[in-house]
Protein backbone atom coordinates (compact mmCIF):
# COMPACT_ATOMS: atom_id res chain seq x y z
CA UNK A 1 0.00 0.00 0.00
CA UNK A 2 2.56 2.42 0.70
CA UNK A 3 6.45 1.85 -0.04
CA UNK A 4 9.34 4.51 0.73
CA UNK A 5 12.52 3.68 -1.21
CA UNK A 6 15.97 5.89 0.10
CA UNK A 7 13.43 8.88 0.82
CA UNK A 8 15.51 11.75 1.68
CA UNK A 9 13.61 15.06 3.79
CA UNK A 10 14.88 18.64 4.19
CA UNK A 11 13.20 21.87 4.78
CA UNK A 12 15.05 24.65 2.98
CA UNK A 13 18.68 24.38 2.69
CA UNK A 14 18.70 22.83 6.12
CA UNK A 15 20.01 19.72 7.49
CA UNK A 16 18.19 16.59 6.48
CA UNK A 17 15.58 15.85 9.12
CA UNK A 18 14.99 12.00 7.52
CA UNK A 19 17.31 9.73 6.13
CA UNK A 20 17.89 6.81 4.19
CA UNK A 21 13.87 5.86 4.91
CA UNK A 22 13.03 2.49 3.45
CA UNK A 23 9.81 0.47 4.68
CA UNK A 24 6.53 -0.47 3.74
CA UNK A 25 3.01 -0.29 5.17
CA UNK A 26 0.89 -3.38 4.04
CA UNK A 27 -3.14 -3.15 3.67
CA UNK A 28 -4.70 -3.83 6.68
CA UNK A 29 -1.49 -2.96 9.07
CA UNK A 30 -1.08 -1.49 12.19
CA UNK A 31 1.61 0.06 13.53
CA UNK A 32 2.49 2.92 16.11
CA UNK A 33 5.19 5.72 15.01
CA UNK A 34 7.42 6.80 17.82
CA UNK A 35 10.14 8.51 18.56
CA UNK A 36 11.93 11.41 20.71
CA UNK A 37 10.82 15.02 20.10
CA UNK A 38 12.05 16.52 16.55
CA UNK A 39 12.19 13.44 15.64
CA UNK A 40 10.44 14.06 12.23
CA UNK A 41 6.99 11.69 13.23
CA UNK A 42 5.16 14.45 12.18
CA UNK A 43 6.99 15.43 8.53
CA UNK A 44 6.84 11.38 7.95
CA UNK A 45 3.15 11.66 8.30
CA UNK A 46 3.06 14.87 6.51
CA UNK A 47 4.89 12.81 3.86
CA UNK A 48 2.37 9.73 3.77
CA UNK A 49 -0.27 12.60 3.35
CA UNK A 50 1.27 14.33 0.60
CA UNK A 51 0.91 17.16 1.81
CA UNK A 52 4.99 17.15 1.70
CA UNK A 53 7.32 16.83 -1.00
CA UNK A 54 10.54 14.30 -0.25
CA UNK A 55 13.47 15.85 -1.30
CA UNK A 56 15.13 12.87 -2.46
CA UNK A 57 14.04 8.65 -2.98
CA UNK A 58 10.51 7.15 -4.29
CA UNK A 59 7.52 7.50 -2.75
CA UNK A 60 4.83 5.29 -3.83
CA UNK A 61 1.34 5.13 -2.24
CA UNK A 62 -1.54 2.95 -3.91
CA UNK A 63 0.51 1.96 -6.40
CA UNK A 64 1.38 5.38 -7.34
CA UNK A 65 4.48 7.48 -7.60
CA UNK A 66 3.87 10.57 -5.94
CA UNK A 67 6.21 12.72 -7.71
CA UNK A 68 4.07 12.18 -10.55
CA UNK A 69 1.11 13.30 -9.58
CA UNK A 70 -0.81 16.29 -10.42
CA UNK A 71 -3.05 18.19 -8.02
CA UNK A 72 -6.44 16.78 -8.58
CA UNK A 73 -5.08 13.13 -8.42
CA UNK A 74 -3.57 14.02 -5.05
CA UNK A 75 -6.79 15.29 -4.10
CA UNK A 76 -8.03 11.79 -4.86
CA UNK A 77 -5.55 10.18 -3.26
CA UNK A 78 -6.17 11.80 -0.28
CA UNK A 79 -9.94 11.08 -0.21
CA UNK A 80 -8.87 7.30 0.21
CA UNK A 81 -6.52 9.10 3.60
CA UNK A 82 -7.62 10.03 6.76
CA UNK A 83 -5.59 12.20 9.17
CA UNK A 84 -5.85 13.76 12.52
CA UNK A 85 -3.24 16.13 13.49
CA UNK A 86 -2.22 17.64 16.98
CA UNK A 87 -3.96 21.26 16.16
CA UNK A 88 -7.19 19.13 15.49
CA UNK A 89 -7.99 21.20 12.16
CA UNK A 90 -11.62 21.62 12.98
CA UNK A 91 -14.01 24.36 10.85
CA UNK A 92 -15.03 26.93 13.56
CA UNK A 93 -18.38 27.88 12.07
CA UNK A 94 -19.40 24.52 11.17
CA UNK A 95 -21.14 22.30 14.39
CA UNK A 96 -19.30 18.94 15.88
CA UNK A 97 -21.57 17.17 13.54
CA UNK A 98 -21.20 18.85 10.55
CA UNK A 99 -17.29 18.87 10.82
CA UNK A 100 -17.49 14.87 11.36
CA UNK A 101 -19.72 14.40 7.88
CA UNK A 102 -17.53 16.70 5.68
CA UNK A 103 -15.37 14.26 3.96
CA UNK A 104 -18.83 12.78 3.14
CA UNK A 105 -20.33 16.38 2.08
CA UNK A 106 -16.81 16.55 0.02
CA UNK A 107 -17.52 13.56 -1.43
CA UNK A 108 -21.02 14.80 -2.70
CA UNK A 109 -23.34 12.10 -1.19
CA UNK A 110 -26.52 12.93 0.15
CA UNK A 111 -27.11 13.95 4.08
CA UNK A 112 -29.70 10.90 4.26
CA UNK A 113 -26.93 8.40 3.09
CA UNK A 114 -24.84 8.63 6.06
CA UNK A 115 -26.83 11.07 8.40
CA UNK A 116 -27.10 8.04 10.73
CA UNK A 117 -23.33 6.58 10.37
CA UNK A 118 -22.32 10.03 11.77
CA UNK A 119 -24.79 10.13 14.72
CA UNK A 120 -23.75 6.65 15.41
CA UNK A 121 -19.82 7.36 15.77
CA UNK A 122 -20.44 10.80 17.67
CA UNK A 123 -22.15 8.68 20.21
CA UNK A 124 -19.37 5.76 19.90
CA UNK A 125 -16.48 9.03 20.68
CA UNK A 126 -18.65 10.35 23.37
CA UNK A 127 -19.88 13.47 21.44
CA UNK A 128 -23.20 12.36 21.35
CA UNK A 129 -24.24 15.86 23.44
CA UNK A 130 -22.54 17.94 21.58
CA UNK A 131 -23.49 17.02 18.14
CA UNK A 132 -24.51 20.78 17.65
CA UNK A 133 -21.87 22.33 19.39
CA UNK A 134 -19.38 24.74 17.78
CA UNK A 135 -15.81 24.00 18.33
CA UNK A 136 -14.88 27.04 20.00
CA UNK A 137 -16.93 25.54 23.10
CA UNK A 138 -15.54 22.17 23.21
CA UNK A 139 -12.60 21.08 25.48
CA UNK A 140 -9.29 20.10 24.16
CA UNK A 141 -10.07 16.02 24.68
CA UNK A 142 -13.51 17.01 22.75
CA UNK A 143 -12.06 18.86 19.63
CA UNK A 144 -9.42 15.71 19.76
CA UNK A 145 -12.66 13.53 19.23
CA UNK A 146 -14.22 15.35 16.83
CA UNK A 147 -10.89 15.27 14.29
CA UNK A 148 -10.49 11.47 15.12
CA UNK A 149 -14.42 11.03 14.17
CA UNK A 150 -13.52 12.91 11.12
CA UNK A 151 -10.79 11.03 10.07
CA UNK A 152 -11.79 7.79 10.35
CA UNK A 153 -15.68 8.30 9.35
CA UNK A 154 -15.13 7.76 5.59
CA UNK A 155 -13.53 4.02 6.53
CA UNK A 156 -9.97 5.17 4.77
CA UNK A 157 -7.72 2.59 3.36
CA UNK A 158 -4.99 4.25 5.43
CA UNK A 159 -5.09 6.55 8.69
CA UNK A 160 -2.68 8.42 10.34
CA UNK A 161 -3.16 10.01 13.63
CA UNK A 162 -0.43 12.13 15.31
CA UNK A 163 -1.00 12.35 19.38
CA UNK A 164 -4.18 10.97 18.65
CA UNK A 165 -4.77 10.74 23.02
CA UNK A 166 -2.86 13.05 23.74
CA UNK A 167 -5.47 15.40 25.30
CA UNK A 168 -7.82 12.82 26.74
CA UNK A 169 -7.74 11.18 29.56
CA UNK A 170 -6.59 7.01 29.94
CA UNK A 171 -10.14 5.43 29.74
CA UNK A 172 -11.52 7.60 26.90
CA UNK A 173 -7.53 7.15 25.45
CA UNK A 174 -8.62 3.22 25.59
CA UNK A 175 -11.50 3.76 24.03
CA UNK A 176 -10.11 5.70 21.36
CA UNK A 177 -7.43 3.11 20.35
CA UNK A 178 -10.31 0.55 20.46
CA UNK A 179 -11.50 2.33 17.99
CA UNK A 180 -8.41 2.17 15.94
CA UNK A 181 -8.10 -1.55 16.29
CA UNK A 182 -11.77 -1.72 15.12
CA UNK A 183 -10.86 0.15 12.13
CA UNK A 184 -8.12 -1.34 11.07
CA UNK A 185 -9.96 -4.99 11.63
CA UNK A 186 -12.84 -3.72 9.56
CA UNK A 187 -9.56 -2.67 6.03
CA UNK A 188 -8.01 0.27 6.99
CA UNK A 189 -4.44 0.23 7.53
CA UNK A 190 -3.49 2.34 10.61
CA UNK A 191 -0.02 4.43 11.79
CA UNK A 192 -0.28 5.84 15.06
CA UNK A 193 2.58 8.43 15.97
CA UNK A 194 2.82 9.02 19.56
CA UNK A 195 5.34 9.36 22.62
CA UNK A 196 2.94 7.29 25.16
CA UNK A 197 4.03 3.84 26.19
CA UNK A 198 1.21 2.63 28.00
CA UNK A 199 -0.63 3.44 24.77
CA UNK A 200 1.62 1.54 22.57
CA UNK A 201 1.75 -1.36 25.56
CA UNK A 202 -2.01 -2.10 25.34
CA UNK A 203 -1.94 -3.52 21.78
CA UNK A 204 1.04 -5.41 20.47
CA UNK A 205 1.80 -4.03 17.12
CA UNK A 206 4.42 -3.36 14.77
CA UNK A 207 6.44 -0.20 15.74
CA UNK A 208 8.11 2.29 13.60
CA UNK A 209 10.98 4.49 15.80
CA UNK A 210 12.38 6.99 14.59
CA UNK A 211 15.98 7.97 15.80
CA UNK A 212 18.26 11.04 14.71
CA UNK A 213 16.04 11.05 11.01
CA UNK A 214 16.65 7.67 10.78
CA UNK A 215 13.74 4.90 10.70
CA UNK A 216 13.93 1.33 13.04
CA UNK A 217 11.88 -0.92 12.25
CA UNK A 218 10.08 -3.91 15.47
CA UNK A 219 8.05 -6.52 13.96
CA UNK B 1 -17.06 -2.05 12.08
CA UNK B 2 -18.02 -3.11 14.91
CA UNK B 3 -18.02 0.03 17.52
CA UNK B 4 -19.73 -1.82 20.35
CA UNK B 5 -22.59 -1.41 22.29
CA UNK B 6 -21.80 1.25 24.17
CA UNK B 7 -23.80 3.62 22.39
CA UNK B 8 -25.43 6.77 25.32
CA UNK B 9 -29.13 6.90 23.55
CA UNK B 10 -29.54 10.49 22.45
CA UNK B 11 -32.07 12.33 20.63
CA UNK B 12 -30.15 13.96 17.42
CA UNK B 13 -31.55 17.11 15.85
CA UNK B 14 -27.95 17.80 13.62
CA UNK B 15 -28.17 18.28 10.32
CA UNK B 16 -25.60 19.76 7.70
CA UNK B 17 -27.20 23.77 7.94
CA UNK B 18 -24.46 25.60 7.84
CA UNK B 19 -21.81 26.85 4.04
CA UNK B 20 -18.71 25.19 4.05
CA UNK B 21 -17.36 28.81 3.13
CA UNK B 22 -19.15 31.42 6.03
CA UNK B 23 -20.52 34.62 4.05
CA UNK B 24 -19.97 36.54 6.49
CA UNK B 25 -16.12 35.98 5.90
CA UNK B 26 -16.00 37.71 2.60
CA UNK B 27 -16.28 41.21 2.48
CA UNK B 28 -18.95 41.37 -0.11
CA UNK B 29 -20.94 44.63 1.47
CA UNK B 30 -17.86 46.27 -0.40
CA UNK B 31 -17.65 44.26 -3.31
CA UNK B 32 -20.76 44.98 -4.03
CA UNK B 33 -20.47 48.69 -3.72
CA UNK B 34 -17.64 48.69 -6.09
CA UNK B 35 -19.43 46.51 -8.63
CA UNK B 36 -22.42 48.89 -8.51
CA UNK B 37 -20.60 52.09 -9.06
CA UNK B 38 -18.21 49.91 -11.86
CA UNK B 39 -22.22 49.09 -13.52
CA UNK B 40 -23.58 52.42 -13.10
CA UNK B 41 -20.71 54.30 -14.64
CA UNK B 42 -20.13 51.58 -17.34
CA UNK B 43 -24.31 52.26 -18.17
CA UNK B 44 -24.17 55.75 -18.10
CA UNK B 45 -21.42 55.50 -20.54
CA UNK B 46 -23.10 52.96 -22.37
CA UNK B 47 -26.67 54.75 -22.61
CA UNK B 48 -25.29 58.02 -23.67
CA UNK B 49 -23.33 56.83 -26.54
CA UNK B 50 -26.33 54.96 -27.28
CA UNK B 51 -27.81 58.57 -27.22
CA UNK B 52 -25.78 60.23 -29.44
CA UNK B 53 -25.38 58.14 -32.04
CA UNK B 54 -29.30 57.69 -32.12
CA UNK B 55 -29.58 61.44 -32.08
CA UNK B 56 -26.66 62.17 -34.92
CA UNK B 57 -27.60 59.81 -37.19
CA UNK B 58 -31.45 60.99 -37.22
CA UNK B 59 -29.84 64.64 -37.75
CA UNK B 60 -27.49 63.58 -40.04
CA UNK B 61 -29.89 61.41 -41.48
CA UNK B 62 -32.58 64.75 -41.89
CA UNK B 63 -29.33 66.92 -43.02
CA UNK B 64 -28.55 65.02 -45.86
CA UNK B 65 -32.07 64.86 -46.69
CA UNK B 66 -32.07 68.63 -47.92
CA UNK B 67 -29.82 70.85 -50.07
CA UNK B 68 -29.76 74.89 -49.59
CA UNK B 69 -28.78 76.95 -52.14
CA UNK B 70 -27.84 80.91 -51.84
CA UNK B 71 -28.26 83.31 -54.13
CA UNK B 72 -26.41 86.00 -53.39
CA UNK B 73 -27.23 89.67 -54.52
CA UNK B 74 -24.85 91.96 -56.62
CA UNK B 75 -25.40 95.11 -58.58
CA UNK B 76 -27.04 95.13 -61.57
CA UNK B 77 -28.81 91.91 -60.88
CA UNK B 78 -32.61 91.56 -59.60
CA UNK B 79 -32.85 89.43 -56.83
CA UNK B 80 -36.39 88.18 -56.37
CA UNK B 81 -35.82 87.39 -60.80
CA UNK B 82 -32.71 85.31 -60.16
CA UNK B 83 -34.24 83.66 -56.80
CA UNK B 84 -37.19 82.71 -59.13
CA UNK B 85 -35.45 81.58 -61.83
CA UNK B 86 -33.79 79.36 -59.95
CA UNK B 87 -35.98 77.75 -57.96
CA UNK B 88 -38.09 76.87 -61.32
CA UNK B 89 -34.59 75.32 -62.06
CA UNK B 90 -34.15 72.87 -59.10
CA UNK B 91 -37.86 72.32 -59.68
CA UNK B 92 -36.57 70.41 -62.97
CA UNK B 93 -34.03 68.53 -61.42
CA UNK B 94 -34.85 64.73 -60.81
CA UNK B 95 -34.97 63.19 -57.13
CA UNK B 96 -36.07 66.91 -56.19
CA UNK B 97 -39.49 66.08 -54.09
CA UNK B 98 -40.11 69.93 -52.88
CA UNK B 99 -38.52 73.35 -53.08
CA UNK B 100 -39.23 75.92 -51.01
CA UNK B 101 -37.89 79.65 -51.36
CA UNK B 102 -37.83 81.68 -48.70
CA UNK B 103 -39.43 84.67 -49.01
CA UNK B 104 -37.79 88.18 -48.04
CA UNK B 105 -39.92 88.35 -44.86
CA UNK B 106 -38.92 85.07 -43.95
CA UNK B 107 -35.35 85.60 -44.32
CA UNK B 108 -35.84 88.69 -42.56
CA UNK B 109 -37.42 86.41 -39.73
CA UNK B 110 -33.97 83.91 -39.87
CA UNK B 111 -31.75 87.11 -38.84
CA UNK B 112 -34.29 88.39 -35.95
CA UNK B 113 -32.38 86.57 -33.64
CA UNK B 114 -28.57 88.30 -34.24
CA UNK B 115 -30.19 91.50 -35.91
CA UNK B 116 -33.64 92.39 -33.95
CA UNK B 117 -37.07 92.98 -35.36
CA UNK B 118 -38.11 95.71 -37.77
CA UNK B 119 -35.40 95.23 -40.30
CA UNK B 120 -35.69 96.20 -43.17
CA UNK B 121 -33.75 93.50 -46.10
CA UNK B 122 -33.53 95.96 -48.66
CA UNK B 123 -30.68 98.03 -46.62
CA UNK B 124 -28.56 94.83 -46.49
CA UNK B 125 -27.28 92.64 -49.08
CA UNK B 126 -28.71 89.54 -47.23
CA UNK B 127 -28.82 86.38 -49.99
CA UNK B 128 -32.45 84.74 -50.66
CA UNK B 129 -32.30 81.12 -49.10
CA UNK B 130 -34.07 78.32 -51.16
CA UNK B 131 -34.29 74.69 -49.30
CA UNK B 132 -34.56 71.73 -51.39
CA UNK B 133 -35.87 68.05 -50.53
CA UNK B 134 -34.67 65.19 -51.83
CA UNK B 135 -35.99 61.72 -52.60
CA UNK B 136 -34.92 59.40 -50.00
CA UNK B 137 -32.48 56.90 -51.51
CA UNK B 138 -32.39 58.85 -55.00
CA UNK B 139 -28.83 59.58 -56.22
CA UNK B 140 -28.95 63.85 -57.00
CA UNK B 141 -26.54 64.58 -59.75
CA UNK B 142 -25.32 67.56 -57.46
CA UNK B 143 -22.79 68.63 -60.55
CA UNK B 144 -25.52 68.89 -63.06
CA UNK B 145 -28.30 70.72 -60.27
CA UNK B 146 -24.94 73.54 -59.38
CA UNK B 147 -24.67 73.94 -63.41
CA UNK B 148 -28.37 74.64 -63.84
CA UNK B 149 -28.57 76.64 -61.20
CA UNK B 150 -25.66 78.84 -61.98
CA UNK B 151 -26.90 78.89 -65.42
CA UNK B 152 -30.08 81.08 -64.47
CA UNK B 153 -28.90 82.78 -60.94
CA UNK B 154 -24.65 83.25 -61.64
CA UNK B 155 -24.91 84.09 -57.65
CA UNK B 156 -26.17 80.94 -56.25
CA UNK B 157 -24.25 78.60 -54.80
CA UNK B 158 -25.27 74.81 -53.38
CA UNK B 159 -24.63 73.64 -50.08
CA UNK B 160 -25.63 69.64 -49.66
CA UNK B 161 -24.43 69.88 -45.97
CA UNK B 162 -21.44 67.51 -46.88
CA UNK B 163 -18.90 69.30 -44.59
CA UNK B 164 -21.74 69.29 -41.65
CA UNK B 165 -22.25 65.49 -42.33
CA UNK B 166 -18.36 65.37 -41.75
CA UNK B 167 -18.38 67.17 -38.83
CA UNK B 168 -21.08 65.06 -37.11
CA UNK B 169 -19.66 61.95 -38.46
CA UNK B 170 -16.57 62.60 -36.44
CA UNK B 171 -18.38 63.81 -32.96
CA UNK B 172 -20.04 60.50 -33.68
CA UNK B 173 -17.03 58.31 -33.66
CA UNK B 174 -15.33 60.57 -31.07
CA UNK B 175 -18.03 60.09 -28.45
CA UNK B 176 -17.95 56.22 -29.25
CA UNK B 177 -14.46 56.24 -29.13
CA UNK B 178 -14.50 57.75 -25.60
CA UNK B 179 -17.56 54.86 -24.97
CA UNK B 180 -15.15 52.32 -25.55
CA UNK B 181 -12.47 53.32 -23.58
CA UNK B 182 -14.41 54.42 -20.41
CA UNK B 183 -16.40 50.93 -20.79
CA UNK B 184 -12.85 49.03 -21.50
CA UNK B 185 -11.05 51.13 -17.84
CA UNK B 186 -14.20 50.58 -16.02
CA UNK B 187 -14.09 46.95 -16.80
CA UNK B 188 -9.95 46.89 -15.34
CA UNK B 189 -11.10 48.42 -12.75
CA UNK B 190 -13.58 45.59 -11.72
CA UNK B 191 -11.19 43.07 -12.46
CA UNK B 192 -8.64 44.52 -10.10
CA UNK B 193 -11.09 45.15 -7.34
CA UNK B 194 -12.23 41.84 -7.30
CA UNK B 195 -9.28 40.27 -7.72
CA UNK B 196 -8.15 41.74 -4.42
CA UNK B 197 -11.43 41.25 -2.47
CA UNK B 198 -10.95 37.41 -4.06
CA UNK B 199 -7.51 37.39 -2.51
CA UNK B 200 -8.88 39.06 0.76
CA UNK B 201 -11.81 36.28 1.44
CA UNK B 202 -8.85 33.30 0.10
CA UNK B 203 -6.51 34.85 2.83
CA UNK B 204 -9.51 35.03 5.52
CA UNK B 205 -10.14 31.66 4.89
CA UNK B 206 -7.29 30.00 4.12
CA UNK B 207 -7.56 27.48 7.03
CA UNK B 208 -11.13 25.86 5.65
CA UNK B 209 -9.05 25.72 2.34
CA UNK B 210 -6.32 23.89 4.35
CA UNK B 211 -8.82 20.93 5.98
CA UNK B 212 -10.83 20.99 2.49
CA UNK B 213 -7.64 19.93 1.48
CA UNK B 214 -7.64 17.40 3.89
CA UNK B 215 -10.38 16.04 3.46
CA UNK B 216 -10.15 15.54 -0.06
CA UNK B 217 -11.43 18.29 -1.62
CA UNK B 218 -10.14 18.82 -4.95
CA UNK B 219 -9.48 22.98 -6.14
CA UNK B 220 -12.19 22.91 -8.43
CA UNK B 221 -14.51 21.88 -5.78
CA UNK B 222 -12.61 24.71 -3.21
CA UNK B 223 -13.10 27.22 -6.17
CA UNK B 224 -17.11 26.32 -6.50
CA UNK B 225 -17.78 26.91 -2.77
CA UNK B 226 -16.20 30.53 -3.08
CA UNK B 227 -17.65 31.05 -6.74
CA UNK B 228 -20.82 31.40 -5.65
CA UNK B 229 -20.47 33.86 -3.35
CA UNK B 230 -18.81 35.68 -5.59
CA UNK B 231 -20.91 35.41 -8.62
CA UNK B 232 -23.86 36.48 -6.35
CA UNK B 233 -21.68 39.70 -4.92
CA UNK B 234 -21.76 40.73 -8.93
CA UNK B 235 -25.21 39.98 -9.36
CA UNK B 236 -26.16 42.11 -6.59
CA UNK B 237 -23.84 44.70 -7.45
CA UNK B 238 -24.81 44.16 -10.94
CA UNK B 239 -28.59 44.70 -10.92
CA UNK B 240 -28.26 47.69 -8.10
CA UNK B 241 -26.26 49.69 -10.63
CA UNK B 242 -27.49 48.56 -13.92
CA UNK B 243 -30.56 49.83 -12.20
CA UNK B 244 -30.30 52.64 -10.88
CA UNK B 245 -29.02 53.58 -14.17
CA UNK B 246 -31.95 52.86 -16.18
CA UNK B 247 -33.92 54.36 -13.81
CA UNK B 248 -31.67 57.46 -14.38
CA UNK B 249 -32.76 56.93 -18.29
CA UNK B 250 -36.12 56.34 -17.38
CA UNK B 251 -36.65 59.77 -16.01
CA UNK B 252 -34.45 61.41 -17.85
CA UNK B 253 -37.44 62.42 -20.08
CA UNK B 254 -39.33 63.80 -17.84
CA UNK B 255 -36.22 66.09 -16.33
CA UNK B 256 -35.99 67.21 -19.54
CA UNK B 257 -39.42 68.05 -19.38
CA UNK B 258 -38.94 70.25 -16.73
CA UNK B 259 -36.35 72.15 -18.18
CA UNK B 260 -37.83 72.60 -21.68
CA UNK B 261 -38.21 76.52 -22.84
CA UNK B 262 -35.21 77.33 -20.94
CA UNK B 263 -32.46 77.90 -23.23
CA UNK B 264 -30.33 74.80 -21.37
CA UNK B 265 -32.94 72.67 -22.42
CA UNK B 266 -33.64 73.91 -25.47
CA UNK B 267 -30.09 73.74 -26.38
CA UNK B 268 -30.07 70.00 -25.17
CA UNK B 269 -32.95 68.94 -27.24
CA UNK B 270 -31.10 70.59 -30.32
CA UNK B 271 -28.88 68.74 -29.53
CA UNK B 272 -29.62 65.08 -28.20
CA UNK B 273 -33.28 65.29 -29.45
CA UNK B 274 -35.84 63.91 -26.92
CA UNK B 275 -33.41 62.41 -24.62
CA UNK B 276 -35.00 58.93 -24.69
CA UNK B 277 -33.19 56.03 -24.71
CA UNK B 278 -35.09 52.93 -27.10
CA UNK B 279 -36.22 49.99 -25.80
CA UNK B 280 -33.10 48.23 -27.04
CA UNK B 281 -30.82 50.41 -25.34
CA UNK B 282 -32.13 49.14 -22.04
CA UNK B 283 -31.55 45.59 -23.08
CA UNK B 284 -28.44 46.63 -23.76
CA UNK B 285 -27.76 48.04 -20.21
CA UNK B 286 -29.20 44.88 -18.92
CA UNK B 287 -26.53 42.52 -20.62
CA UNK B 288 -23.89 44.87 -19.37
CA UNK B 289 -25.08 44.69 -16.31
CA UNK B 290 -24.96 40.86 -16.56
CA UNK B 291 -21.47 40.92 -18.61
CA UNK B 292 -20.23 43.33 -14.89
CA UNK B 293 -21.31 40.10 -12.89
CA UNK B 294 -19.81 37.41 -15.29
CA UNK B 295 -16.49 39.43 -15.40
CA UNK B 296 -16.86 39.19 -11.45
CA UNK B 297 -16.80 35.79 -11.37
CA UNK B 298 -14.35 35.20 -13.72
CA UNK B 299 -12.02 37.44 -12.24
CA UNK B 300 -12.77 35.94 -9.05
CA UNK B 301 -12.48 31.88 -10.46
CA UNK B 302 -9.19 33.14 -11.94
CA UNK B 303 -7.52 34.37 -8.83
CA UNK B 304 -9.15 31.47 -6.56
CA UNK B 305 -7.38 28.68 -8.85
CA UNK B 306 -3.94 30.91 -8.31
CA UNK B 307 -4.17 31.44 -4.80
CA UNK B 308 -5.29 27.70 -4.21
CA UNK B 309 -2.07 26.85 -6.35
CA UNK B 310 -0.21 28.47 -3.36
CA UNK B 311 -1.92 26.54 -0.73
CA UNK B 312 -1.52 23.49 0.21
Amino acid sequence: MVRFENVGLRYGLGPEILRDLNFQIPAHSFQFLTGPSGAGKTSLLKLLFLSLRPTRGLVNLFGHDVSLLGKDEIADLRKRIGIVLQDFRLLDHMTTYENVALPFRVMGREESSYRKEVIDLLKWVGLGERMDALPPILSGGEKQRAAIARAVISRPHLLLADEPTGNVDPTLGRRLLRLFIELNKSGTAVIIATHDITLMDQYDARRLVLHQGRLHIYE
Amino acid sequence: MDLGTERPQVPAKARNLSPIVPRASIAGRALVAVVAIMTFLASITTGTVLLVSASASEWQSEVASEITIQVRPVAGRDLDRDAAAATQAIRTQPGIVEVRPFTKEESAKLLEPWLGTGLSLDDLPVPRVIVARVQPGSKLDLAELRRAVTQVAPTASVDDHRAWIERMRSMTGATLFAGIGILALVIVATIISVSFATRGAMAANRPIVEVLHFVGAGDRYIANRFLRHFLRLGLQGGVIGGGVAMLGFGFSESIAGWFSGTPVGDQFAALLGTFTLRPSGYLALAAQAVLIAAITAWASRRTLFATLNDID
